[in-house]
């Protein structure tokens, strides 16, 4: 019999603490989480220590990336597809990307380019190949797609580079003090983004005890071995959702698309919700009650339990 | 036709509509962001109850209780076969070849179904940015057969897109066929185009076909909305209006708010 071996000491930091440390100028950032789990907390506290010259990776830079974008901290994004999802366009990113002089650079790949791309980060791989991008602009738009011949047969296929942000923002329900972190619902490619990254920041709704983590490691997504701080911020994902907490705030996708068109009327957003608050709870409270109630789950649907056995 | 047909409906719900119907007999459907969201919802409550929903954000299966608000709703997930990570719904689902239908909208169609969702104008300078590729690229690459669904206007339907995103017939049935054989990908391109006028296919040369018209539609109308000579079927249909169920579950399950039917 082994004993227990106890988790490292406590990651557990605010989210002050957590960007102030680990997020620094000219970084490479991947805020991942597909439609789900979107650490709009995290976004917002960069905002307010004012960080620069950011590479923003993203599959889907959505809401909180056309507010870091306007909010000045990003010289560069990483993506694959770039809009607000079920509403229109990103008008702050759209301001700086069409017409004749773009100051945003943009870098693009399809969504299993990103993916392939995490993943050989994730695994120290030089490439990842996959049959996407033949016969298509895409390699033209970005020369870090290449072809590249089977070395087994004559068929083509094309490669994307790793990608290995400096520090990849991780939202999720729930983790213990050692960043043990657990997901349902979606996953997306949170598990690939933090294994690429040199450094990890996981935010969650809620603590728990590694006694949680070790009664259902299948449902362990990515392990505290590679997180460096743990962030409990209830509401981070606020507008976008956490499965079982909260719903997507619907409401607030729509009014960005009209907050967003003009840059007096987003800046103002920026300074009443992001510069003029402190942190999250502040942001809630500013949002009221009723923006809570609005987004609670209709009902309850836990699963069903397995039984892992006992084999001592 | 009677003047009460022609206003019982909207030309969005007789797309949604004639959309939903050609899913009949599929098995597995991917489903795109925006209009082919709701014809596949459609689809799945009428013409093909036994449909596997497909959606990229990681679900296999899916049971939406509600028109999910996008791709990666929650109600995708509560209720779904399969909740997989990105790399395999990507990987083992599409590009092993499991997928039958893959349906996508698209900003710019050519005649040979060639799609375009990046940009309008000049890659680097763009008159008007649009959101890329997201996963169309590889659905139209690896997908059994493709489904496409837009509006049509001579805007949409170009002669030449301004950017590739998603390859089609490339520029011809032949040459698309040799390089999807050569290259070993496990999807024949696409195979219907659904707009708010009528329904396309593609014929043997891999140029689009007019089959049918939508109730009130004309052909006149049709190549006023297309930036190429349209190629009409020689037994032009007309597609038969929505029915009332139909048209029930549109309104009072899948839109009640009306978004997807102006």
């Amino acid at each position: 019999m082994i004993a227990a071996v106890s988790s490292s000491a406590s990651k557990v930091a605010t989210m002050r603490d957590a960007i102030a440390g680990l997020v620094r100028d000219g970084d490479t950032v991947a805020i991942e989480g597909f439609t789900h789990l979107i650490c709009f907390a995290a976004g917002h506290e960069i905002i307010r220590q004012g960080r620069r010259d950011l590479t923003l990776a993203r599959m889907t830079p959505d809401l909180v990336y056309d507010q870091m974008v306007a909010a000045g901290v990003a010289r560069k994004l990483v993506f694959s597809w770039l809009g607000n999802p079920g509403v229109g366009g990103l008008h702050a990113i759209r301001r700086v990307t069409e017409g004749e002089a773009p100051t945003l650079e943009l870098e693009e790949y399809s969504h299993f380019g990103m993916v392939g791309r995490y993943t050989a980060g994730a695994m120290n791989l030089p490439f990842f190949p996959l049959r996407s991008y033949f016969e298509t602009d895409l390699p033209t738009a970005n020369p870090l797609i290449r072809p590249i011949r089977s070395p087994y047969g004559e068929e083509l296929v094309y490669a994307v580079p790793p990608l290995r942000p400096d520090v990849a923002i991780i939202h999720a329900q729930q983790a213990d003090a050692a960043g043990d972190t657990r997901i349902w619902g979606l996953v997306g490619c949170q598990k690939e983004a933090a294994f690429a990254a040199e450094r990890v920041i996981v935010v969650v709704e809620e603590l728990v005890d590694e006694a949680v983590i070790r009664a259902d490691p299948d449902r362990t997504v990515i392990p505290g071995l590679i997180v460096d701080a743990v962030v409990v911020e209830p509401f981070g994902a606020h507008p976008s959702y956490a499965q079982g907490y909260y719903d997507r705030d619907n409401r607030h996708y729509v009014e960005w698309d009209a907050i967003s068109r003009d840059p007096d009327t987003l800046e103002a957003w920026l300074r009443d919700h992001v510069l003029g608050v402190p942190d999250r709870a502040a942001y809630m409270e500013l949002l009221g009650a009723e923006a809570r109630e609005r987004i609670r789950p209709s009902g309850s649907a836990p699963s069903g339990e397995v039984d892992y056995g006992r084999y001592a | 036709m009677s003047p009460a047909t022609e206003t019982a409906f909207t030309r969005s719900e007789m797309m949604i509509v004639a959309a939903a119907r050609e899913l009949a007999g599929q098995r597995v459907c991917f489903v795109g962001v925006g209009l082919p969201n709701i014809a596949v919802n459609l689809a799945a409550r009428t013409v093909a109850p036994e449909l596997q929903l497909v959606y990229e954000s990681g679900v296999f299966g899916a049971r939406p209780a509600r028109l999910p608000l996008s791709i990666g709703d929650p109600t995708i997930v509560t209720g779904a076969i399969a909740v997989t990570s990105m790399l395999e719904l990507f990987g083992y689902y599409l590009q092993r070849g499991l997928v039958d239908v893959g349906f996508l909208g698209a900003a710019q169609i050519d005649r040979f179904g060639n799609i375009n969702t990046t940009v309008i104008g000049d890659y680097a300078t763009p008159r008007t940015r649009l959101p890329g590729s997201g996963g169309a690229c590889e659905i139209a690459i690896n997908a059994r057969q493709v489904f496409v669904i837009m509006r049509q206007s001579s805007r949409s339907f170009v002669e030449r897109i301004d950017f590739r995103t998603s390859p089609g017939n490339l520029g011809g049935a032949e040459a698309a066929a040799r390089t999807r054989r050569e290259q070993g990908w496990m999807g024949s391109g696409p195979s219907l185009v659904v707009t708010d006028l009528g329904i396309y296919h593609f014929d043997a040369d891999g140029e689009m076909r007019l089959d049918s018209l939508h109730p009130g539609a004309t052909l006149e109308q049709v190549r006023d909305s297309m930036g190429w000579e349209v190629r009409v079927a020689a037994d032009l249909a007309d597609t038969p209006p929505p029915s009332a169920e139909e048209l029930r579950l549109i309104r009072e399950e899948l839109d009640p708010t009306g978004d997807h039917r102006g």
